[in-house]
């Protein structure tokens, strides 16, 4: 076998030192700290307290921190369910398009991916503002006389959640429609399959792990969202996020901050078991 | 065209009959992502509305404004100092660590291999909070320091995937070759491994500066007063207040933008096809 012949490996192990090293003293300890955080109780002066409780916990299973909880699992969702309604389609006709359009159609999707958030995020408000390009037309098409107030309400976040996230979508199904093999659309088809059912039986169920993915890509990032939200909300409506970023800059309560995270990265977590499940049952499947 | 040789030319468009639909479903989802920048960027050439349905005009005010604001200026230094440091932190890091853990067995292996994807998946805002805690700990002065090293964090791990990607099926005997040849463990690397695998490094220190230029969260919780990074700057500029500067510098970094994606997409087609 080739293994016997292969050279004698040279590269010495310790070059992994820097990057393994700068990982737990980076990531890890400052990980394993929020955990412990979130186990303290605050001081009366805005410090931490190093005595073990549980009283974080408790207290973010309170109604109201359950409804916010609610309310960015709600938006989340949502977000990634339309980004995966609209992505879908354009990932399709991206990957069954001709080379050219197809190089177009890849960069369109680039350039919004890379432009700055916070940009994209400001786009929008100016958009949506009294004073914007949308009030201005409709205001000199006479069908009405004062602006209409679209900024500051859900539905401002929710457009901007969907339009910010759309490429996080779109890009993990076009590389999951693009090793599609589009022959078997065509069998389904002789088969004397509807267009409909050649979708539903076909299509969907071979592209799955790009659709997982995709929801991934949109779900993880707009569960903890904190600039749309301020930005484009007004900070109406309370998400996890925004509660978050209160406690440790306002309220200054960062063991229960602490403990909010700690809910998120296990709300995440199980997405991702769901994800990991999903996988390895495709590739049973495909054996 | 050079890429019509690597891309099969038969097109493959099934008559399905949600085609209509799906074109449809399209063109909306490209308005959405283009009507809010392209608006954007006519409002930062146009005048302030004065009376709502007052005509407005075209100028150029608002660029003249922007290049007199030295804030912004100073914004744009943190960020590229920030951006610059962090990408050679990261891409160092992350080559030499690609290249053991492709190469080598040591223990701990699955530990840096598992942490590798932590920053990944991982909400910003808790990769964030979770480096402000452990910075005041640590009592470290925020600032443009400590920027740098949560930068460095998340990006070692862009950098690692992509020259393990590149890695994947590096002809190891051409080192072998260098070698016998007389080569020594130094001139090897240099001579041979490097040019190689280069293209992987390039596009991991190319993503590594795009993510610090671009990110916000993490900034966020881990800059200090004065160390404001250009999308801080931004963030703070709409939070004071509406003004069309915003928008013009906005529209900036909107044509820098489509110039690097113009730029980075005809040499990747190339270095493919190495």
């Amino acid at each position: 076998m080739a293994e016997k012949i292969r050279p004698k490996l040279k590269t010495p192990p310790l070059l992994v030192l820097p990057a393994l090293g700068w990982f737990l003293w980076f990531l890890l300890v400052p990980l394993l700290i929020v955990v412990t955080y979130s186990f303290c109780t605050k001081g009366t002066y805005g410090g931490v307290v190093f005595k073990f409780s549980v009283e974080n916990y408790y207290r973010s299973v309170n109604w109201v921190y359950l409804q916010v909880l609610a309310n960015s699992l709600k938006l989340a969702t949502l977000t990634a369910f339309c980004c995966l309604c609209i992505g879908y389609p354009m990932a399709y006709i991206m990957a069954t398009a001709s080379v050219r359009v197809r190089s177009l159609l890849l960069i369109l999707v680039i350039l919004p991916f890379w432009t700055n958030f916070v940009i994209r995020a400001y786009a929008i408000k100016v958009l949506f503002g009294d004073y914007g390009p949308l009030n201005h037309l409709l205001m000199r098409w006479g069908l009405t006389h004062d602006p209409i107030p679209f900024g500051n309400s859900d539905a401002s976040i929710w457009f901007g959640m969907v339009t910010n996230y759309l490429p996080f979508m779109v890009l993990p199904l076009y590389v999951a429609l693009e090793k599609f093999d589009f022959s078997l659309l065509e069998a389904a088809k002789d088969l004397g399959a509807s267009s409909w059912r050649v979708l539903w039986t076909v299509l969907l169920p071979l592209t799955r792990p790009g659709i997982v993915t995709g929801f991934i890509f949109v779900f993880t990032p707009a569960l903890g969202e904190f600039v749309i939200p301020d930005l484009l909300g007004g900070a109406r409506t309370l998400l996890i996020g925004s509660l978050i970023t209160e406690q440790f800059l306002k309220t200054r309560d960062w063991p229960f901050g602490a403990a909010l995270s700690i809910l998120v990265i296990l709300i995440v977590m199980v997405c991702l078991g769901i994800y990991l499940r999903i996988e390895a049952k495709e590739e049973r499947n495909a054996e | 065209m050079k890429t019509d040789f690597q891309i099969p030319r038969k097109r493959r468009r099934i008559p399905l009959m949600p085609l209509g639909l799906a074109r449809t479903m399209t063109t909306i989802g490209f308005l959405l992502l283009y009507i809010p920048l392209v608006s954007l960027v006519v409002y930062s050439f146009l005048s302030p509305l004065g009376a709502p349905g007052g005509e407005q005009e075209w100028t150029l005010q608002w660029f003249r404004k922007l290049s007199a604001n030295r804030e912004v200026l100073h914004a744009l230094k943190v960020s590229l100092m920030v951006g610059i440091w962090s990408t050679l932190g990261a891409t160092g890091l992350g080559t030499a660590a690609a290249l053991a853990l492709t190469r080598t067995r040591f223990p701990g292996r699955k530990i840096l291999n598992a942490l590798t994807y932590v920053p990944l998946i991982m909400p910003e805002i808790v990769l964030g909070l979770a480096l402000l805690i452990w910075f005041v700990l640590l009592q470290m002065t925020l600032g443009v320091i400590s920027i740098i090293l949560a930068h460095i964090t998340f990006c070692i791990s862009y950098v690692i995937i992509t020259v393990k990607a590149r890695l994947h099926g590096f002809d190891e005997f051409l080192e072998e070759a260098a070698r016998d040849l007389g080569a020594t463990p130094w001139q090897t690397f240099w001579r041979v491994t490097f040019p190689l695998i280069w293209p992987g490094v390039l596009s991991g220190a190319l993503m590594a500066f795009t993510l610090s230029f671009d990110d916000f969260l993490i900034t966020f919780f881990t800059a200090g007063v004065g160390s404001d990074t250009l999308p801080l700057k931004i963030y703070s500029m709409i939070k004071f207040g509406v003004t069309p500067e915003i928008n013009a510098l906005s529209s900036i970094m909107l044509g820098v933008t489509l110039l690097a994606v113009l730029f980075l997409f005809h040499p990747e087609k190339k270095s493919n096809e190495i």
